[in-house]
């Protein structure tokens, strides 16, 4: 199981270690660094290495990277869905997982490591388990413990873990009970340089903060449930339910939580709600090229296309752009060479165009690769896949709860290939 | 009283203060003290000192205290062990405790405490904790169990924790269940052969009734465990698969994942008409795809497995090939993952398609990516016939863009299509001469060469353009001069009146200019078979070839099936069997999937080392080694006058040209090859050779071109090494790649007393390489070069030079692991390049090493058996006079002998560079190839290492 934890900052610092077994020397960690050194951008790391006499599993989050070392088989995603799940507390705890937080809250992020694993074996991961425990730090008991010396240590051990609803604390009270559903979705799409799609799927996720008293005992029912074939739930989800009913029946964490995850696969139609009519191109020769770039509507439901970002990586070789926007504003990253131009909203009366002529470093050659486009949006109120959720029943619970449900559809990893 | 002593005594005052505190009667203060003490201890101050004072506070009440005393505990008690021993009272106490949380957190730390000592006193707690009425208790105690275990498994046994641990699987509570399969589990990982773990149809049904309720990590222990089981029937085979099924919808993809395990592997039980075999298939798909929208990270994995997965049933993803397609901001081990998926989904039905999708990938920006593609494309024309022309034109179009990688790229795919579709595409052949001379890559090079040759019929000018190949052909790499030998003499064979002339100049140039013993050999044999007879010339060099296959890249069947057992753990992602590459397996259990419905029996080999040689086969289209391998030993066996089908690639090449010179060898000596091979291990060891890279020689080669024959002899005899210390062969230390084109390959030696690194520098770059110069990073000895490293002239491309350094043991010393590593950094004009290396430990050994016998006597007494280690030496068939021998040539001194019953006790003492003795007991028994040696040495980390050198000694 998990030996140890370094975590190494993107310029290859390790500025913290945990062991749960005996003591791994840190130069355990060249061999990662000696990886990283290779792979040359932080992302591009292997996330399995094997050395001498470890085996390194690591993943990159938040500019730092989580390093854990195991000495025996061990089932990598395993690790790797730990290692997530630390980072996701430190940054449920601190806000943001960076190293200046996560230096600043040394003790704290130890007494966290010791709470969520014993000899390797993970112990408690939910949040409200943990939360239970060890007090999140705010500003005024980050002060009070700096002028007593006090720690976070809570004095009350982990009465969830006695029930069999870990993920949920006892004794919650409320005066507001309310009950939130968010439903997201994202479009993963590539399109080609035609317009048509090679490839579509929609990653939905709903998400949900649910404050209400005592144990209440919920279930969420959709118009279309028959749409959703590829599920995963949280734990408190109860799949024959599901199986047989195709309703979610839980009795809910505290807080905020993900209830489900689902995806529409590319081999039901996904509407793809903007066109992009582009055209970029370099001269054989005179080290210059055109970009010329218009996006409109296509099938967006009667919804309009908010916060619309397009992001075009240009090839190392362009020295500087010079372009017009007839809609929003646009910049030129010189280090990264990075165009950002940011739409806003989509006019279908005007559409908007970026165009203009790009220079290249003089005596460059013509550049072999084309960029690719990506583009960001939101479309509020709306699920592209066209879920809904009919209804929400409380049992287990006397009182009335406010309950709401929000839709929005964003652009995930949305490239279009030029 | 000075004021002095405030500035430096401020830490003892503060330890001093926090000491009256935490003595204070007041429960307040004392809480207070103990939470600075514990902030202290945090950012990493040493508040060991207070350890008897905190103690104290242990018996409290008060849960926070309590929690506080033991983070403390857990964090000195190492440190502190005799200390320590006055806090076993109170864990005693506390797991009587009324309140369950309070037991459950002393038994949790009672097995964090790392002391020896401690132990024993611990042992009636836990298992009171272990029948505990509470599950959280008995859950906490499982794991203890584990952890005790680590520390003193002989004790866990005694005293019957294992019998508990198991009657634990039976627990009501689903989260002990978990607990104490994930401690048996592990337990079981240094116990191959306990069957801990004895599953039977109740423990399955209670594991399956607790897979439904325990937390996600639990589950993903239960899988794994499930997996294990080899069920009796299809029947019990389907119902289990039910009650997995379900966890393929978990959040927590490591569930999903070994929950797909547990199904693959059930599966094969199932009959194939069954219904439920194909809604399984079906449910199969969804999880896997969903497992590519998660993090980079999780992808990777994924993607390793379904790699397997898909070679086992290729029909679960069979419509998915979309998923597959590459993001332009994917992760570069992510993009090479799915292009090598899409590969092998490729089918008549998608090839359109994937082909679009490559196409497009080959204009990306990441070369090696782009390089995958090029090939990924020709994978497709060999594998898909139908797509074969479109894929042809596809490269054609690549190759016009003229960019070079993408061209060179393009015409090694070229020559592998030439080869599966004989007399189809050549007409592109003059396409592909255009772009001759953009060439750059020797393996580019070779391919092309090799089309030349091939169709040299075909081609006009093919002389000429060979021609142009061979002005400078020295300065070609190994693998384009062997193939530009045997192009021309193909070409020879094809069209003999105009090329006589070209064919006796690179005869001669390979056999009198090269140095290079495997072209030489290569040229001999050829000109041997010319000279003799042109017509077996003939058959042998323009032999048909056997067709390339399909698929030469996947995994062979047996280890296929074992990695399937193996899903989701460390062996999938690197594809190789567990015993292969986990540290101390011994005796790995090999994993089988269950036959199909029927024949239920359990199928576990006791082998371990047959799969373990089974590694996996590079990705490549050209054919597989051990074909290759198969027809060269072939040839062997024969007189290379009657025809074997030649050595086809290049790769071939190099084997068969060391091989064809072994059956050379033979058949020349005659009987007289037995005295020959004597000490040096002749011909048997010419046979072993040709396993191992070919470059292997070629330093000690000072070959006079008088004719072949002498030469042949004079191979045998450069062979042997003179007999002294033992100096491993050389190893690339720094590749071409990493080096920008600085090829370091090195080995050491110790020469009269004087450490020696003896390394070959090549220029794979296209630019003079000057300025070298070399520097060590700090390392457990303390080695440094002695002088600066010596390379007078500049090394132009594609040359070697052979560089020898005078090493000292007198640099800073800094302890490295592995103990023997040491950090390079070589300098030239391009870079500065780092690289490691690992020198044998025998190097260090010292030419005083040898000990009185009655201080050896002495000091063996005195080292205490904690710092004696033993070892086995396997197969080694050597006198123990003959061992000594061998071991005095590297420093290690025998001093004394004795037989005992048979066996030869030697007993021998070593001395390092840096003082450190290393005193030896070697076992050795007429008859019995396993010698056994004992160790003994003060500072018992360097014993490894030794070991290692005496192995390695012994065996060379």
């Amino acid at each position: 199981m998990i030996n140890s934890l370094f975590l190494i900052s993107h310029s290859g610092d390790i500025f913290l270690e945990k062991h749960w077994k005996s003591v791994i020397s840190r130069s355990v960690c060249d061999y990662f660094l000696e990886a990283k050194e290779k792979a040359g951008d932080p992302e591009n790391v292997a996330p399995v290495l094997q050395t001498p006499h470890h085996y390194l599993i690591s993943i990159y989050r938040g500019k730092l990277f989580f390093l854990s070392v195991t000495q025996t088989e061990v089932p990598p995603l395993f690790v790797i869905e730990f290692l997530h799940r630390v980072a996701d507390t430190f940054q449920d705890y601190f806000g943001d997982c960076s190293e200046v937080l996560i230096k600043e809250n040394t003790v704290t992020v130890y007494e966290l490591l010791e709470e969520m694993l014993d000899n390797g074996f993970p112990l408690a991961t939910e949040s409200n388990v943990l939360k239970e425990m060890i007090r999140p730090p705010t500003i005024l008991r980050s002060v009070v413990n700096t002028l007593t010396g006090g720690s976070n240590v809570g004095g009350t051990l982990p009465t969830g873990q006695l029930s069999n609803v870990p993920w949920r604390r006892a004794g919650v009270k409320y005066t507001n009970n309310e009950a939130y559903f968010d439903v997201i979705e994202e479009i993963d799409a590539i399109l080609d340089k035609s317009g048509t799609t090679v490839f579509a799927e929609i990653q939905g996720v709903i998400e949900a903060c649910v404050k209400l008293t005592g144990m209440p005992d919920l279930t969420l029912s959709f118009m279309n449930p028959r749409l959703l074939d590829d599920v995963s739930f949280h734990p408190c989800v109860r799949f024959k339910r599901w199986e047989s009913e195709h309703v979610l029946s839980f009795i809910p964490p505290d807080g905020n939580f993900r209830l489900m995850s689902y995806h529409v696969s590319s081999q039901n139609l996904v509407a793809i709600p903007v066109y992009v009519k582009q055209n970029i191109s370099f001269l054989e020769t005179g080290s210059c090229g055109r970009l010329d770039i218009t996006i409109g509507p296509k099938q967006t439901m009667g919804k309009t296309v908010e916060s619309l970002m397009v992001t075009i990586p240009m090839p190392k070789s362009v020295l500087s752009v010079n372009l017009t926007a007839t809609q929003g504003t646009y910049t030129f990253d010189l280090t990264t060479k990075v165009v950002l131009w940011d739409v806003g909203k989509l006019n279908p009366q005007k559409l908007p165009n970026l165009r203009g002529s790009i220079s290249i470093q003089t005596g460059a050659p013509k550049p072999e690769e084309n960029p690719s486009i990506n583009i960001d949006m939101k479309l509020q109120q709306l699920a592209i896949s066209g879920l809904k959720v009919s209804r929400l029943d409380m049992y287990g619970e006397k009182y009335k709860p406010f309950k709401g449900v929000k839709y929005v559809t964003k652009a995930g990893k949305f490239q279009v290939r030029t | 009283m000075t004021d002095s002593k405030y500035f430096t005594t401020t830490k003892k005052g503060e330890i001093f203060e926090l000491k009256a505190e935490l003595n204070s009667d007041k429960k307040e203060k004392k809480k207070e003290a103990v939470k600075k003490v514990i902030a202290s201890m945090t950012v990493g101050k040493d508040v060991s000192a207070l350890f008897p004072d905190v103690v104290n506070c242990m018996q409290t009440d008060n849960l926070e205290l309590k929690k506080l005393v033991y983070l403390y505990l857990m964090n000195y008690a190492k440190s502190q062990p005799d200390m320590a021993i006055m806090a076993v009272n109170t864990f005693v106490k506390d797991c009587e405790d009324p309140n369950p949380l309070i037991r459950a957190l002393a038994v949790r730390t009672m097995g964090c405490i790392r002391v020896d000592k401690i132990t024993e006193y611990l042992c009636e707690p836990l298992r009171k904790c272990l029948k505990d009425e509470d599950p959280y208790v008995r859950k906490t105690a499982a794991v203890c169990v584990a952890k005790l275990h680590d520390i003193n498994a002989q004790l866990v046994e005694d005293q019957g924790f294992l019998d508990t641990l198991k009657d634990l699987i039976s627990d009501s509570n689903p989260m002990v269940v978990a607990n104490a399969v994930a401690a048996l589990s592990e337990i079981a990982e240094s116990h191959p052969n306990s069957n801990l773990l004895d599953l039977n149809p109740q423990t399955i049904n209670k594991l399956l009734t607790a897979l439904n309720e325990c937390t996600e990590w639990g589950q993903i222990f239960i899988l794994d465990c499930l997996a294990n089981y080899t069920p009796r029937d299809d029947r019990e085979s389907q119902s289990i698969c039910e009650r997995v099924t379900p966890r393929l919808s978990h959040a927590n993809s490591a569930v999903v994942l070994s929950a797909v395990k547990v199904l693959m592997k059930f599966m094969e039980m199932l009959p194939k008409d069954l219904d439920y075999y194909g809604t399984l298939l079906k449910k199969l798909a969804p999880p896997l795809v969903t497992l590519l929208s998660a993090e980079p990270e999780l992808q990777y994995v994924a993607l390793r497995n379904i790699n397997l997965i898909v070679q086992r049933r290729p029909e679960i993803l069979k419509h998915e090939m979309k998923v597959f397609f590459v993001k332009y901001n994917d992760p570069i081990y992510v993009k090479l993952e799915k292009l090598d998926i899409m590969i092998r989904l490729a089918s008549q039905a998608n090839i359109a398609q994937v082909l679009a999708e490559l196409k497009e990938y080959a204009t990306e920006v990441d070369v090696d990516f782009v390089r995958k593609a090029v090939r990924a494309i020709g994978r497709c024309a060999i594998k898909v016939e139908q797509s074969a022309e479109r894929c042809v034109s596809t490269l054609l179009d690549l190759i016009q863009t003229k960019v070079n990688y993408v061209v060179q790229e393009a015409i090694v795919v070229i020559k592998d299509i030439f080869r599966k579709y004989p007399n189809k595409y050549e007409s592109v052949i003059a396409t592909l001469c255009e772009n001759l001379d953009s060439l750059d890559e020797p393996e580019a090079r070779a391919a092309m060469i090799w089309i030349v040759g091939e169709y040299a019929e075909r081609i006009d000018n093919a002389d000429e353009l060979l021609e142009s190949f061979l002005e400078g052909f020295h300065d070609e790499s190994t693998q384009v001069q062997l193939q530009l030998l045997t192009a021309i003499v193909k070409l020879f064979l094809k069209k003999p009146t105009e090329t006589q002339e070209l064919v006796q100049q690179v005869l001669s140039l390979a056999t009198q200019d090269s140095d290079n013993p495997d072209l030489r050999d290569r040229g001999y044999i050829y000109w041997r078979l010319l000279s003799t007879d042109p017509v077996a010339a003939k058959e042998v060099v323009l032999a048909e070839k056997p067709l390339i296959s399909e698929e030469t890249d996947l995994i062979e069947p047996t280890l296929l099936e074992e990695l399937i057992c193996h899903i989701g753990t460390l062996a999938s992602v690197y594809h190789k069997p567990p015993s292969a590459f986990v540290e101390g397996s011994r005796g790995v259990q090999h994993k089988r999937l269950p036959g199909s419905a029927g024949s239920g029996e359990s199928v576990e080999s006791p082998d371990t080392g047959s799969a373990a040689g089974v590694s996996d086969a590079p990705p490549a289209v050209i054919p597989s080694q051990g074909d290759l391998l198969g027809d060269l030993l072939n040839l062997d066996l024969t007189p290379p006058a009657t025809t074997g089908p030649p050595p086809p690639a290049t790769s071939g090449m190099q084997l068969g040209a060391m091989d064809l010179l072994g059956g050379g060898l033979d058949s020349l000596m005659g009987d007289e090859s037995e005295p020959l091979g004597g000490d040096l291990g002749g011909s048997s060891a010419m046979g072993a050779g040709f396993g191992a890279p070919p470059a292997a020689p070629a330093a000690s080669f000072s070959a006079p071109v008088s004719g072949g024959l002498d030469d042949l002899f004079d191979l045998g005899g450069g062979v042997g090494m003179p007999m002294g210390a033992y100096s491993p062969p050389k190893t690339v230390w720094l590749p071409a790649m990493k080096g920008k084109g600085l090829e370091i390959s090195g080995t050491f030696a110790r020469r009269a007393g004087v450490i020696q690194m003896e390394m070959t520098l090549t220029n794979k770059a296209m630019s003079v390489m000057t300025d070298f110069a070399i520097q060590f990073n700090r390392n457990s000895f303390g080695l440094a070069p002695a002088g600066p490293l010596q390379v007078l002239t500049p090394l132009s491309p594609n040359q070697s030079i052979e560089v020898t350094l005078p090493l000292n043991t007198v640099g800073p010393v800094m302890k490295m692991d592995p103990l023997n590593n040491l950090q390079v950094a070589v300098k030239n004009n391009i870079d500065v390049f780092y690289f490691s290396c690992q020198y044998p430990i025998s190097m260090l050994f010292v030419e005083d090493g040898k000990m009185e016998r009655q201080v050896f006597l002495a000091t063996w007494k005195d080292i205490s058996n904690d710092n004696e280690a033993q070892f086995q030496i396997k197969d080694c068939h050597l006198s123990s006079d003959a061992v000594s021998n061998k071991l005095q040539g590297s420093n290690i001194f025998t001093i004394a002998k004795r037989t005992v019953d048979g066996q030869d006790m030697l007993y021998q003492s070593t001395k390092l560079s840096n003082g450190i003795w290393v005193l030896a007991e070697l076992r050795v028994q007429t008859g019995n190839p396993t010698f056994t040696v004992c160790l003994k040495c003060r500072a018992p980390e360097v014993s490894q290492c030794v070991f290692q050198s005496y192995d390695a000694v012994l065996k060379n």
